[in-house]
This record gives structure tokens, sequence and C-alpha cells, in this order.
């Protein structure tokens, strides 16, 4: 078989090469933060695109509008985010296509599901996190793992300061195991969503280094997709 | 059966140096309603007259939207219409997809010549028996351009296919010099008269009143503007205000119609010759 | 199927001598290209590192343009070998390249960039490709090989103008990770460069030509005093609505008197 004999060539060698073996994978940071409401859904990602301790970019928008009624945030390898967010793109405008009408928000989250579980043995190495109006005009968020595996949450925290974010958003949002009767918690409005997500983001700023910047806020009612921006520390 | 000896293939030539099942091709673009497109400044826009086959069945679809910045109005046979959107949808696609940009009007309409013609020139393919208007908006502006089976395209500031279409070629042919400076509102008014004087005398009398009911589609793309099919509102909204504007722009039917011009022997009859046709307003001629 | 390799097929899709027909029409499937498919007996390793390799690429955007520099050293391993090796490329009129990296991968992707820009020029249509056709395209072309563990060891900052003469400046790396800014580095100059520049920049506006050419002089400085894979000679492009071409080279204003006085070592 190895009758050319190229597996007996030492490897090249030259002094002073940092011979690093190749990793397809490589972390670009970011978190997302969805919360849903009654009529209204706001989802927020943070502007920072670092790689160790390096940061490319302060000013990189990690949410994508797929639609006028669905924004898909995307953080984790940056280069799996560009190419998903573009299949899945591409996708979406076949369908529009096909079927003469824009796909809804549970139709994007099964697909992405299905796009990512595509390549279950060579993942996409990302957090995702699909906000948007459901059918019925509710919000509704969706929340991936690399895989494929999709849930429907009303609010959920992903990318670097995922960990960090949830159990605020459990106790701010989510009220867990809070001794107060229900008519005395607040509910839950576009702008109490809006408060919530930004101090979060603040917070995470603090004690996550790939967190940072600045965070861009989409409000995404029936009338359209509203952004804000809010600066965070730079540091 | 044959109508001469020179057209058992699309392959074979006439000693008149013609391609008689290529012409037969051409023909079969007249078979379909009309349709007209135009443009001026910014905006290219399509106007497509859709008429029921039969009373039972809906009209059919005139107009495709092939992507964000370009759409097609066809006249002849619908199902490969279909066919060539499907590849034009798929070009577009996967050009955005490289490269996050629209792919450049005049160098699709190239790939899709030459896709076309391979049918004219192997024994074991057809041609596609369907006339295409395209309207496209890219960084060189607003484009109209005409295919035909014949894998023949042209560059167009007005443009118009169809049957009973020299009616409306008329309409354009007068009109022309005033395209380019034309308003939105106005050009769109423009495509509207051009395919009303393309409708049987009979029929613009009686479904006059109902505005909705001339089956006009109109759709449009430009500056800042994404390719869209009118919804019935904004149709009627432009059918009134035509109407409005010019009904004294409304011209008397042509005495002859050009639904078959084509001469179906081999007699020498350069006048009737398809490939010269389209100087009507091709950008050559401006 | 038998594997007779040196038998051609008798026409284009058609059988080769002794093979049977397939019916595929026009949808044969497409043999992957040559670098994709060796295969070994165990599988396939790609190179998993750069031989000759260039140090830094700065790019910076001002208002109505944008500019590309590097020095024009490519490394063989910690040897200076090739000291006069232009890194930065002008693509057409609308775009400026910037490679570091492994030197032959930038050739050889600079080969295909190049044969698609004489395929535009054929169209002969007057539409040319744009800086941010190009950054895209680049993600395409390397996110791919990434996926297929067989990388493209590069690392290019892509700059120049769109149709409207709005400047673009770009980075994509081996992975085909892709991202805009007002300024971008590779290599070293992503340490060194990229604080330099950010610290100057004005909140409300973008930097005028005089103070990216002054970035540029002074980022190529710091960078030949601190990288070791560096030499005093740089290149730089420019890339507005008017002009497109690079200047230089240039030599860096060194300055080693402080040295004297450094003791300790």
């Amino acid at each position: 078989m190895n009758c050319l004999g190229v597996e007996q060539f030492p490897d090249y060698k030259v002094p002073g090469v940092q011979h690093v073996d190749f990793s397809p994978y490589e972390s670009n940071g970011g978190s997302i933060v969805a919360i849903a409401g009654e009529d209204f859904v706001v989802i927020a990602a943070d502007t920072r695109l670092s790689s160790g301790y390096s940061i490319h970019s302060r000013d990189q928008s990690k949410l994508f509008k797929m639609s006028p009624k669905t924004v898909l945030g995307s953080t984790g390898c940056w280069c799996d985010t560009l190419s998903l967010t573009g299949l899945v793109k591409v996708r979406m405008q076949m369908y529009e296509h096909t079927h003469m009408k824009t796909m809804s928000t549970d139709a994007v989250a099964q697909m992405l599901s299905i796009v990512m579980y595509n390549r279950r043995f060579f993942p996409y190495y990302v957090s995702n996190i699909l906000a948007g109006l459901d059918k019925d005009g509710k919000g509704a968020v969706y929340s991936y793992d690399p895989i494929g595996h999709c849930e429907r949450a009303t609010y959920r925290a992903g990318g670097t300061a995922g960990a960090l974010l949830q159990p605020v958003l459990d106790n701010q949002i989510g009220y867990k195991n809070q001794n107060l009767p229900a008519d005395q918690l607040p509910p839950l409005t576009k702008e109490r969503a809006v408060a919530v997500a930004s101090d979060t983001f603040i917070s995470a700023a603090e004690r996550d280094i790939y967190t940072g910047d600045s965070v861009l806020i989409n409000i995404i009612t029936k009338d359209g997709v509203e952004e804000r921006k809010l600066q965070l520390r730079k540091d | 059966m044959f109508r001469n000896q020179y057209d058992s293939d699309v392959t074979v030539w006439s000693p008149q140096g013609r391609l008689h099942q290529v012409e037969y091709a051409v023909a079969a673009v007249k078979l379909g309603t009309a349709t007209v497109g135009l443009k001026n400044r910014d905006y290219a826009v399509l106007v497509a007259l859709s008429k029921p086959p039969s009373e039972l069945s809906a009209s059919q679809r005139k107009l495709i939207p092939i992507d964000d910045h370009l759409g097609i109005s066809i006249a002849g046979i619908t199902a490969d219409a279909r066919v060539l959107s499907k590849y034009l949808r798929s070009e577009c696609l996967s050009y955005k997809h490289s490269y996050e940009s629209a792919f450049p009007v005049s160098r699709l309409i190239t790939n899709l010549g030459n896709k076309m013609q391979t049918t004219t020139q192997r024994y074991d393919r057809r041609p596609y028996g369907v006339g295409l208007l395209i309207a496209g908006y890219d960084e060189k502006g607003p484009h109209i351009y005409q295919v035909e089976p014949s894998a023949n395209f042209f560059n167009c500031v007005a443009m118009t296919i169809g049957s009973r279409s020299q009616s409306a070629r008329t309409y354009l042919e007068r009109n022309l010099s005033d395209f380019i400076n034309c308003s939105k509102d106005e050009i769109i008014c423009h495509g509207i008269h051009a395919i009303r004087s393309s409708l049987p005398n009979d029929e613009l009398l009686s479904k006059d009143e109902g505005a909705s009911q001339l089956n006009i589609t109109i759709a449009i793309v430009g500056k800042d503007q994404p390719f869209k099919i009118l919804n019935e509102e904004e149709n009627i909204f432009y059918l009134n205000m035509a109407k409005k504007r010019g009904a004294s722009n409304i011209i008397s039917k042509p005495e002859g119609d050009d639904d078959d011009n084509s001469s179906p022997g081999d007699e020498p009859e350069p006048s009737t010759r398809r490939d010269p046709l389209v100087a009507v307003a091709t950008m050559e001629n401006q | 199927m038998m594997n007779n390799s040196f038998a051609q097929p008798m026409w284009s899709n058609g059988p080769s001598p002794g093979q049977f027909y397939n019916f595929m029409g026009g949808n044969a499937p497409t043999q992957l290209p040559r670098e994709l498919t060796t295969a070994g007996p165990f599988g396939t390793k790609h190179s998993t590192a750069a031989i000759t390799t260039g140090s830094s690429v700065v790019g910076i955007k001002f208002d109505g343009g944008v500019l590309v520099a590097a020095d024009t050293l490519v490394s063989y391993g910690s040897l200076a070998r090739y000291q006069d090796i232009q890194r930065v490329f002008k693509i057409n009129n609308n775009i400026l390249l910037g490679g570091s990296g492994d030197f032959a991968d930038i050739q050889s992707i600079k080969r295909n960039i190049d044969q698609k820009m004489i395929e535009d020029q054929c169209y002969n249509d007057g539409v040319i490709m744009k800086p941010g056709e190009l950054a895209s395209w680049l993600t395409r072309v390397l996110y791919n090989r990434r996926s297929r563990m067989n990388p493209l060891y590069i690392d290019v900052v892509v700059g120049g103008v769109d149709e409207t003469g709005k400047p673009f400046l770009g980075n994509v790396d081996m992975r085909g990770r892709a991202y805009n800014d007002y300024v971008v580095a590779t290599g070293f100059g992503r340490h060194l460069a990229l604080p330099l520049v950010r610290e100057r920049k004005p909140k409300d506006r973008d930097f005028t030509f005089e103070e990216a050419t002054n970035l540029i002089r002074e980022s190529m400085k710091v960078l030949y005093y601190r990288d070791t894979r560096s030499i005093p000679q740089y290149t730089v492009g420019i890339c507005t609505a008017a002009d497109c071409s690079i200047k230089g080279p240039f030599k860096v204003e060194e300055n080693w008197t402080f040295a004297e006085t450094v003791k300790g070592y």
C-alpha cells in the first residue's frame, strides 16, 4: 500500500516555528438574554467579539433578524454562527418562495433544530436563542444546545455568561421560590423586561471577560422590531 | 402534417438559414396573455394581464418573485416558466449565500440565456416555450430584460410580450421618451395604460367599471424597494389613478393583431422574420 | 464501479472505455478537487502548521477610504528568510487585501481571487467585486476548508470601498471567522496596534486621512520595535473612491540611541 513511502518522511521541522494542532473551534464569547411576554418578546446580546484575551471587535451584533417577527441570537464559535445563520437565511427564503408566506417563528425554531442536528458529529459550536412572536402573537423564546436540542421557554440566558445570568432571570422573571401571593408580583411589562435584561448584562460585564462593550436590545412586537443600545463596561 | 420539410428537429436548418422549431417555440409566447415591463430612473415595473384559461379555473400566476431585487413575468407555457424560475431562484440564492449581495441582473440573464441556448442546439431537447420579462434592480440601476425561447435576450427600456401585445407596444413606443423622468406612480400608470390598450375593445368596455376585474397584476422593484407584487388594495388604487390620469391615453385598437405573423411556410419572407423584431425600446436604441 | 483511472470518459459525462453509461443527465456527481480527496491508507492528515509566515497586517478606516499596511518580511520559522515581499495586494479598483499567516496559502488564495477578477473583466459589464463580497466569499471558502480539517493557515484583512464610495474594512481568519470594524489587525498587531489605534479614536467621527496615516506609521514603528518577526520596511495600500494603489516601501524611523542606557541583561 505504501509504495510511495510518503509516511516515512519526518514532519516538517523548522526551528522556531510554533507547532499547534489545528482546532476547528474557537470560543469568541458573548451572551444572550431573551424574555417573552404576552404580546412581545425582548432579546438582548452584547457586542463584544473576542478570543482568549484579545477583543477583535467591540461593535459586533450577535442578533440576526430572520423575519419581521423572528430574531435569532447566536454566540460561541463565530465562524459557526456566520455559517449557521447564513444557511438558515437561505432555507427561509426557499420556504418563502415555495409556500408564498414568511416562515413562522415556530417553524424557524423547528428547522433550526434539524439543521443543527444534521451536524451531530461535527457540531456547530454555538449557543442559540431564538425569539419571536408565535402564530397567536404571543412572545416565544426557544433555546438550543450545540447539537440541536430545542426547548421553548419564557425566558432564557445563553452564551459565556449564561450560567451567570439564568439564576437572575429565575428570580426576577420566573419569581422562583418567592413567598409572595401571585397578585403582589409585578406583572411582566415590556419596560420591566427591558430593564431586567439590561441589568443582567450590566452585572455580567462585571464578572465575565467575554461580555461587555455594549448591549443591543431588540423588542419584537406586532408592529415590528425596535432596537435599543446600551453601553457596558469596556474593560 | 408537417408545415414544411425542414422543421422535423430543432437542429435542422432550412435552406433560408432558419430554425423552424425554434421559431415555433418563439410563437408559443404569443399564446400567453400580455405583459408589459418598463422602467424609469429608479424603478422597474411589470404589469401583467391574467385571464383564467376557462370559466371554471382561476387565473394563472403571471408574476414570479425570484429574489429581493428581481422578479419575472411570463407569457407562454407556465410549466416551463416554473423550471426557469426555479433555476433563477437557486442561482440568486447561492450567489447571495456566497457574496452577501444581489446577483447582478445582466450576469444572471447571461447565464439564463446560456442555459436556454443549449436546448436550441440539441436534437434531444426542446426550447423553453415561454417568454420572460425580467424586472431587476442592482448597482447599475433598474433593468428590464426580455428573454425569448430562442435564448435571445434584450436589455430594454420598455417591452411587452404575449397575445395582442402589439397595441401595448404601440403605446410604449409613443410614450418612450417620457418614461425615464417619470415618477414612481406615473410609471405604474403608464404600464397599466399600455396593458389596457392590449385588451379587446369589448372587454375593455364591459369590465371598465370594476377596476379590479381587469385582472391586472402589478409588481415593482427599485431603489430601496424590494421586488413586490402589489396587493388588491394597491392594485385598485393604481388602476383608479391610471383611469383618472389618462382616459385620453387609451388608444384605439390598431387594425391587425400580431397573433400569427410568423410565417408557417418556408417561403422567403424577410419582413416577418423574428430576429430583428425588438425595435421598440432596447437599450441599444437609446 | 471499477477504478480505471487512466481511461478518460469518451465525452464529457459519458462512459469511460469499458464502462457503462451512467444515466445521470447533467447531474453527474462532480468529483471533489484533488486537494480535498487525497487519502492515505489510514485517512489523511493535513498540514498542521504554517511554514513560511508573514506577521502583522494593520488596517485602518478613515472618512472616505481605508489604509492597509504590512511589513515586507516573510519568515521561515525564526529565520528572516524573504525580506522584500509585498503582503498588501491590490485586488481591483475597489479592494485591498493584506495577508498574514502561511504565505504559500496566501499566494494560493490570491491566485483564486485574481482568477475571479479576470472573470469579472470578461463579463465586460462594468460590475466589479466589492470588498464586502470578497470578505463574504473568503469566509465561505475558509470555513469550508476548516470544516474538512484542511485549513488555509491565513489571517487576512480585506479593505476597500463599495460602489457608493463607502469604506469597508474587515478581517477573515483561517476558520472563516469574520467581522468588520474601523480598525483591524492580525498577528502581533492585534496586541500592539489595536489598542494604540482604538485609544485615538474620536467618539463622534471617523479618522481623517491624516490621522490614519500617522497611526499606521506609529503602529508599524511599534510593531518593528516589539515584534521579533518583523523588519523596518513596510508597504501601505490605500483605497478611496478615487484611487486604489500600493505605496512604498517605506522605512520605519528607527532610533536605537536608548539602547546603550539599557542595563541588566
